[in-house]
C-alpha cells in the first residue's frame, strides 16, 4: 500500500527532479520543477544582469510571467512615472522581459496589477503546481492547493537559469477552523487570529494546510486572503486542497485547461487532497463560530486581538522578548495600554493589497458603505488588485458608490501596502489597512498600521474609529453583509 | 561566492525580536537595480536615532551581529541580506531565523548562525559589558565563542558545505540539467504555459 501522504507532500513528491542525497537531518535538499514564475520590477533586475554576465539563458520563458506592481503609480499612469528611479526600475523590467522573451503586462495593460492578482484571474495558478515568485506573498497561490513560495532574489535567477529550485524538506502543519463564521466576520479574521495564536515565527519551517468546515465554506477570493498571510506566521508555503469551488473558479479562464485537457486536469486535482491516514507534524485548531472581527494593535502581524478587546498591557506577556516588543510596539503606534480597541481613532484607510483588492473584498465593503456617510476627517483609498479587477468593479457600478462616500479610486498596484510609489502614510498618521503587514514604517516613514478586514475597513470609514459592521446604524438601503467574501 | 570559514570580528548586540526586513532596509531602497551599494541603506530609520547601537563606537565597526528571535521575518527581499553585507557584516547570530532570509543569507555567504536563545542572552550580555568584544565564529566546528561563551551553532549540512566550498548554486543545478530535461519531458499536457498568451 501506498504510504499515506498530505496534500503538500503529494505536490512536492510529484515536482521532484532529483532527489537529495542522504536521509533524515543529513539530507541534502531536493531539486524541484517550478511549473510557473512570476516576476515583477523589484526582485528581478539584479537576477536578469546575473544570467548577463554569466551568459546564461532564461530556460523556460513560457513558464515565465512578468508585470508591473510594486512601484507603479495609482494617479495619472498615463503620464511617465514622476519618481526617477521608480521610472528607471520599470524601464530595466520592461527592457528585460524584452531581452529574455518574458510575456510582460505593463501599466496601462488590462492584465497589469499585482503579481499574486493576476495569476489566478488569468487562470495560470491551478492545483497541484509549483509557483514560484521573488515576493514573501507568493504563498497566496496555495489557495489553489499550489505549492507556493517566496524566494530571494538569488533563487529567482536560479529558476530563470534551470526552472528548478533546490529545496529542504519541509514539516506539516494542519490549520483546522471548524465552525459558522458570524455575519461581519471573515477570511482575514481568521489568518489574523492563527498568526496572533501561533505567532511570527511559528510557522517556521512548515507548509501549513488549512483545513475544516470554515475553510471548506470560503470562497477562492478568501482562501487566497487565508493563503496570502502564511508567511506572516513565518511558514514556507500554505494551502488548502481544491475541491468544486476551486474548479468552478478555474473553468473559463483564459489559461484553464481546455476539452480533454480539463478531463485529464480534473481527474488529478482530484487526487489533491490529505490522505486520511496522513499525519502532520502539528496541528492546530480554530473555532470559527466564536470567532470576532481581529485587528492588530502593535508593530507584527502576531501582535492582534478581538476588535472588541483592548489594547493589551506589556505585563501581560510572560516572555520577557514578548514583553519588550510590546512596550516598543505601543510607543511606536502611539496606544495606551487597556484602551479598548474601538476606541481608536484613525486618519486614514486603505482598501487593497494582494491581500484584499479582489472583486469579492470590494463588493464587500462598497456593501457596508452604500448609502451610508464617510466621516469626514478619514481618507480613503481604494485600489483595485488588477486592472481586470477595476474594470470589473465599475461595470457593477462600484466605483460610483465608493466616489459617493467620498472615498479615492485609483489604479491598480500594490500601493500603500508598502509604499514604494507616492500612496504613503505621513509620520503619525494612522490607517486601518486591508493589507498584510503592520511593521514600523511599512506604508510611510512613522506611519502607524492596524490590519483590519475589508468590513472592518469599511465600518471604521464611516465611523472613523476602528469599527466593525455590527457597530453601524442600519443604512436605508443596507445590502446584507456577505459573509463568504474576503 | 566568497568562501567562509572562520571569522572574528566586534559583536553587536541587537536586543530586540521580530527583526523584520522592512527594518533591515525599506522598502524605498529597493527602487535600485544593482546588487550593491545598500550600505546606507542598512536599518536607515532607526540610525536616524542617535542612541541606536550601530550609531556608537565601537559597534559602528561591528562584524557580528547577535540579534533577538525571529530575525528577517517579512519581505523576501534579498536586499536585506546585501545592506548587511555592504555594512560590513559576515554573519548574524539568533535563536530563530525567518526561512527565505536564511536561505537568500546562505546565496549570499552571509553566515545565519542558530544559537540557543540562551545562549545569545549571554553573549548580549559580554558585549554589553565589554563594548568591542569580539565574537568568532567557526563553521567547521559549528561553534560560536566571545569571552569565556563557547556555544554550538546550527546550520543546515548543504548550506554550510556550500559556503565552506563557495560553491555557485546555479553552476551546481546545472550538473543535473539531463535530469531537468528530463522531467520536462513527462510534464503533463495540461498544465499551463504562460506562452502563447490567452487573454480574457
Amino acid at each position: 500500500m501506498a504510504v499515506a501522504k498530505t496534500l503538500a507532500e503529494k505536490v512536492w513528491d510529484a515536482h521532484v527532479v532529483r532527489k537529495g542525497d542522504g536521509e533524515g537531518a543529513n539530507a541534502q535538499p531536493d531539486l524541484l520543477f517550478i511549473d510557473l514564475h512570476l516576476v515583477h520590477e523589484v526582485t528581478s533586475p539584479q537576477a536578469f544582469e546575473g544570467l548577463r554576465l554569466a551568459g546564461r539563458k532564461l530556460r523556460r520563458p513560457d513558464l515565465t510571467i512578468a508585470t508591473e506592481d510594486h512601484n507603479t503609480p495609482t494617479l495619472d499612469i498615463d503620464k511617465p512615472i514622476a519618481d526617477l528611479t521608480s521610472r528607471t526600475q520599470i524601464q530595466t523590467l520592461r527592457n528585460n522581459c524584452a531581452e529574455f522573451g518574458v510575456r510582460l503586462h505593463s501599466l496601462g495593460d488590462a492584465e497589469q496589477g499585482i503579481v499574486h492578482v493576476v495569476g489566478p484571474q488569468l487562470g495560470l495558478t491551478q492545483p497541484g503546481m509549483t509557483v514560484v515568485c521573488g515576493d514573501s506573498h507568493t504563498s497566496t497561490h496555495g489557495a489553489f492547493g499550489a505549492l507556493a513560495m517566496g524566494i530571494g532574489t538569488s533563487e529567482v535567477e536560479h529558476v530563470m537559469a534551470t526552472q528548478t529550485l533546490s529545496l529542504k524538506p519541509f514539516k506539516t502543519m494542519a490549520i483546522n477552523v471548524e465552525g459558522t463564521l458570524r455575519p461581519g466576520v471573515t477570511a482575514k479574521d481568521i489568518i489574523l487570529a492563527v498568526i496572533a495564536k501561533i505567532g511570527t515565527g511559528g510557522g517556521q519551517g512548515y507548509v501549513l494546510e488549512y483545513r475544516g468546515s470554515a475553510i471548506r465554506a470560503l470562497s477562492m477570493e478568501a482562501r487566497m486572503t487565508i493563503c496570502n498571510m502564511s508567511i506572516e506566521a513565518g511558514a514556507r508555503a500554505g494551502l488548502v486542497a481544491p475541491d468544486q469551488i476551486t474548479y468552478d473558479y478555474m473553468d473559463g479562464r483564459p489559461h484553464a485547461p481546455q476539452g480533454a485537457d480539463w478531463d485529464a486536469a480534473l481527474k488529478y486535482w482530484n487526487t489533491l487532497r490529505t490522505d486520511d491516514d496522513a499525519t502532520f507534524d502539528v496541528e492546530v485548531d480554530l473555532d470559527a463560530d466564536t470567532l470576532e472581527p481581529f485587528v492588530t494593535w502593535g508593530t507584527n502581524p502576531g501582535q492582534g486581538v478581538s476588535l472588541s478587546a483592548r489594547v493589551p498591557f506589556p505585563e501581560d506577556f510572560g516572555d520577557e522578548n514578548a514583553k519588550a516588543a510590546a512596550e516598543r510596539a505601543l510607543q511606536y503606534m502611539g496606544l495606551e495600554a487597556g484602551t479598548p480597541m474601538k476606541e481608536i481613532r484613525v486618519d486614514t484607510v486603505f482598501l487593497g493589497s494582494c491581500t484584499n483588492s479582489r472583486m469579492e473584498d470590494l463588493r464587500a465593503a462598497a456593501d457596508i458603505i452604500r448609502g451610508r456617510q464617510k466621516d469626514p476627517n478619514i481618507r480613503m483609498l481604494v485600489v483595485p488588485g488588477s486592472a481586470r479587477v477595476r474594470l470589473e468593479a465599475e461595470a457593477e457600478g462600484l466605483d460610483k458608490v465608493f466616489k459617493d462616500f467620498g472615498a479615492e479610486w485609483r489604479f491598480a498596484g500594490c500601493s500603500m501596502c508598502l509604499g514604494m510609489n507616492p500612496d504613503q502614510l505621513e509620520v503619525g498618521e494612522r490607517c486601518a489597512s486591508t493589507s498584510n503587514r503592520n511593521f514600523e514604517g511599512r506604508q510611510g516613514k512613522g506611519g502607524r498600521t492596524h490590519l483590519v478586514s475589508p468590513v472592518v475597513a469599511a465600518a471604521t470609514a464611516i465611523r472613523g474609529t476602528l469599527s466593525s459592521p455590527s457597530d453601524l446604524d442600519p443604512a436605508p438601503e443596507s445590502a446584507a453583509i456577505r459573509t463568504d467574501a474576503a | 561566492m566568497e568562501k567562509f570559514t572562520t571569522h572574528t570580528g566586534i559583536g553587536v548586540p541587537l536586543r530586540q525580536s521580530n527583526v523584520d526586513t522592512d527594518q533591515i532596509i525599506p522598502a524605498v531602497y529597493l527602487k535600485r537595480i544593482t546588487r550593491t551599494g545598500f550600505e546606507d541603506a542598512l536599518f536607515s530609520a532607526w540610525r536616524k536615532d542617535p542612541s541606536f547601537i550601530l550609531n556608537q563606537a565601537p559597534f559602528n565597526a561591528g562584524s557580528v551581529l547577535v540579534a533577538g528571535p525571529d530575525f528577517g521575518t517579512g519581505s523576501s527581499r534579498e536586499h536585506a541580506v546585501w545592506a548587511l553585507k555592504d555594512y560590513g557584516f559576515k554573519t548574524v547570530l539568533s535563536s530563530r531565523f525567518a526561512d527565505i532570509f536564511r536561505g537568500n543569507s546562505g546565496k549570499q555567504g552571509l553566515l545565519a548562525a542558530e544559537l540557543a536563545q540562551d545562549d545569545i542572552e549571554l553573549i548580549w550580555k559580554e558585549l554589553e559589558n565589554a563594548p568591542g568584544a569580539e565574537v568568532t565564529v567557526d563553521l567547521p566546528s559549528k561553534t560560536v565563542s566571545c569571552g569565556s561563551i563557547v556555544a554550538p551553532f546550527e546550520i543546515d549540512d548543504y548550506t554550510r558545505w556550500r559556503l565552506l566550498e563557495g560553491l555557485d548554486d546555479i553552476g551546481l543545478t546545472l550538473q543535473h540539467e539531463e535530469d531537468i530535461t528530463a522531467y520536462e519531458a513527462t510534464r503533463p499536457a495540461f498544465k499551463p504555459t504562460t506562452l502563447p498568451a490567452r487573454l480574457s
